[in-house]
């Protein structure tokens, strides 16, 4: 399984975009909590927040599939669980044929569960991904209060992803060119390959190494003072409030219900 | 550009909540010393070298060889990370990669983050720091045993990291754990062969390029502490790992057993080693897994001992 490395952020003249980013980050968050806290076999709740999502994605105008075509990322972790209908007790409701492995009715809503949370969850972080820029989501990080170191270094990760990693790419584009392999020949070593690969590792550290310190030494130039700033800036108006709370609201339906009953 | 998925990034959903939050605060305390320490060694130079090398660590992992059967060997890099720059930077660097990977690419849950940083930022940097200075301290200062005990610390991370996911996984009841340890330390047994590899590569051309680099690594804070800290943190989870035996929740393989009839034979007294022992032989995976993980540790270490040994004396020998 793989992913293209391109900025996932979709520009649209959309609500759900032109919201504070505080607000978008607590909301997502706050719904994939809501989805984890939900109770094994709560169908119909599955069932809400699924809704709910669609109701979002349907406001950033993006089309109602944006995040369900990206969200069979999570597909080749499902291995890990896939033992859990075989193994956890209870009533068998079904045979694999020949096998004689049963399948357990509690395994089976558990693994269901498990799916129904993870593919609601990872569509919540497409979607504040998708409508949300980059540095505006760490800019909201560090206004709540993450350690600021951190969400700099991220920052400035994020400035040198692209560059690092077109370097890497243009690195392996040049190994595949040098070792064409005549039809018939011997293949090398795994030892041999394992030493190539590292040294395109080593010396794609110093070229690392090497540009921080140009970076850093234009940043003193300039005045670095070892504080990063920001020309991001937000304010909370009347419809981020609005938004927050009915999100919050809407995230607590579910979980009322069941306590009421 | 392509980018391939690691299988040890946790998505959100597969830990239960209590087990994700946990993980969450123990990253926490882990993120806070980390910035302390590398404000110490660094500087005003954090912050650039921090998130430059947190973009390097990210391309590194491209970087990718076959192996076998559609396996390749590519780099997690906490090892890395940890021998080149110390365990505390590599801690720093490594929240920032799974930090990225999680916010903007998905890759990795945002709830579960706090155990995909432990687990692959944490324990890899700890993990492969304490075990680098180790072999490096028992086989002598010679440029192959530095190699042999980066092999061997890198190897080991991988491990570790898969051990700890496995148990993270079992502890939500999202994999028992006599399926999901024996299976996530055979399959990153292989992969921490490509780590391994690379790590070494990679110091090869650096020892050659500027010598001095590592000896800054080697001299960087958390020296001392790393020992301690890698420890604390093995000791912790082995003391997990037993810990679900004693419960009697995880008795998956016991009702597997029972259907297909064959949990009297497993309870027969041939089939267990020690038949007053109270280990049931449902353990018994568990227990292999871990004594094939110390048996393998063990094997990687001699043979970096005998390579670190041989060439320190024909070094010294005047060779």
């Amino acid at each position: 399984m793989h992913y293209h490395l391109t900025d996932l952020y979709r520009l649209q003249p959309s609500f759900l975009h032109r919201l504070d980013p505080r607000v978008k980050l607590l909301a997502a968050f706050g719904y994939i909590l809501a989805v984890s806290l939900t109770p094994e076999g709560t169908w119909w709740a599955f069932a809400f927040f699924f809704l709910l999502l669609l109701l979002a994605t349907f406001l950033t105008r993006l089309g109602i599939f944006f995040t369900i075509r990206r969200s069979f990322i999570v597909l080749p972790f499902v291995l890990a669980a896939l033992a859990v209908p075989f193994t956890s007790p209870g009533q068998v409701i079904w045979r694999i044929p020949g096998l004689n492995w049963g399948v357990s009715e509690p395994g089976l809503i558990r693994f269901l569960s498990i799916l129904a949370r993870s593919w609601l969850a990872v569509q919540a972080a497409i979607l504040l991904t998708a409508v949300t820029q980059f540095q505006d989501l760490l800019w909201a990080l560090g206004s709540l209060r993450f350690p600021r170191v951190l969400v700099s270094t991220i920052g400035f990760m994020y400035r040198y992803l692209f560059v690092l990693a077109d370097e890497a790419t243009r690195m392996m584009r040049a190994r595949a060119s040098r070792s064409a392999r005549v039809p018939g020949s011997r293949r090398r070593s795994l030892l041999w390959q394992g030493k190539a690969a590292g040294a395109m590792v080593g010396s794609l550290f110093l070229r690392a190494i090497e540009r921080s310190e140009r970076v850093y030494a234009a940043m003193l130039s300039r005045g670095y003072d070892g504080q990063m700033r920001s020309l991001t800036h937000f304010h909370m108006r009347a419809k981020d409030w609005i938004s927050l709370v009915t999100v919050g609201l809407l995230l607590i339906v579910p979980l009322s219900v069941d306590w009421m009953v | 550009m392509l980018f391939s998925l690691n299988e040890m990034h946790i998505p959100d959903g597969f830990l239960s909540t209590p087990v994700a939050i946990v993980g969450w605060a123990l990253a926490f305390v882990f993120i806070s010393v980390a910035i302390r320490q590398t404000k110490n060694q660094l500087g005003d130079r954090q912050v650039p070298l921090m998130g430059i090398l947190a973009a390097f660590i990210f391309a590194a992992q491209a970087i990718n060889f076959p192996i076998a059967a559609g396996t390749s060997g590519h780099l997690l890099g906490g090892a890395l990370a940890a021998i080149l720059l110390g365990p505390w930077a590599a801690t720093l660097i490594m929240t920032a990669v799974i930090a990225m990977q999680g916010l903007l690419f998905q890759d990795g849950g945002l709830l579960v983050m706090g155990w995909n940083i432990i687990n692959m930022g944490v324990l890899t940097a700890f993990v492969g720091y304490a075990t680098y200075s180790f072999v490096r301290r028992v086989t002598g200062d010679s440029t192959r045993s530095r190699l042999a005990a980066a092999f061997t610390g890198a190897w080991l991370s991988v491990e570790v990291a898969a051990l700890a996911t496995a148990l993270q996984l079992a502890v939500s009841g999202t994999s028992p754990i006599q399926l999901g340890l024996p299976a996530m330390a055979g399959v990153h047994a292989l992969i921490g062969v490509g780590e391994g590899l690379i790590t070494v590569g990679a110091l090869v051309l650096l020892q050659k390029a500027s010598n001095g680099l590592l000896v800054e690594g080697e001299n960087a804070p958390g020296r001392r502490s790393a020992n301690i800290i890698a420890a604390g943190l093995l000791v912790a989870l082995v003391v997990a790992l037993f810990s679900p035996l004693a419960s009697a929740s995880p008795d998956g393989l016991e009702f597997v057993a029972e259907q297909n009839g064959f949990l009297d034979r497993a309870l027969d007294p041939t089939y267990s080693i020690l038949p007053d022992y109270t280990v049931p032989f449902i353990a018994n995976p568990v227990l292999t897994t871990i004594v094939a993980v110390a048996l393998g540790t063990l094997l990687v270490f001699v043979v970096a001992w005998f390579v670190g040994r041989n060439t320190t004396r024909s070094e010294a020998a005047g060779d």
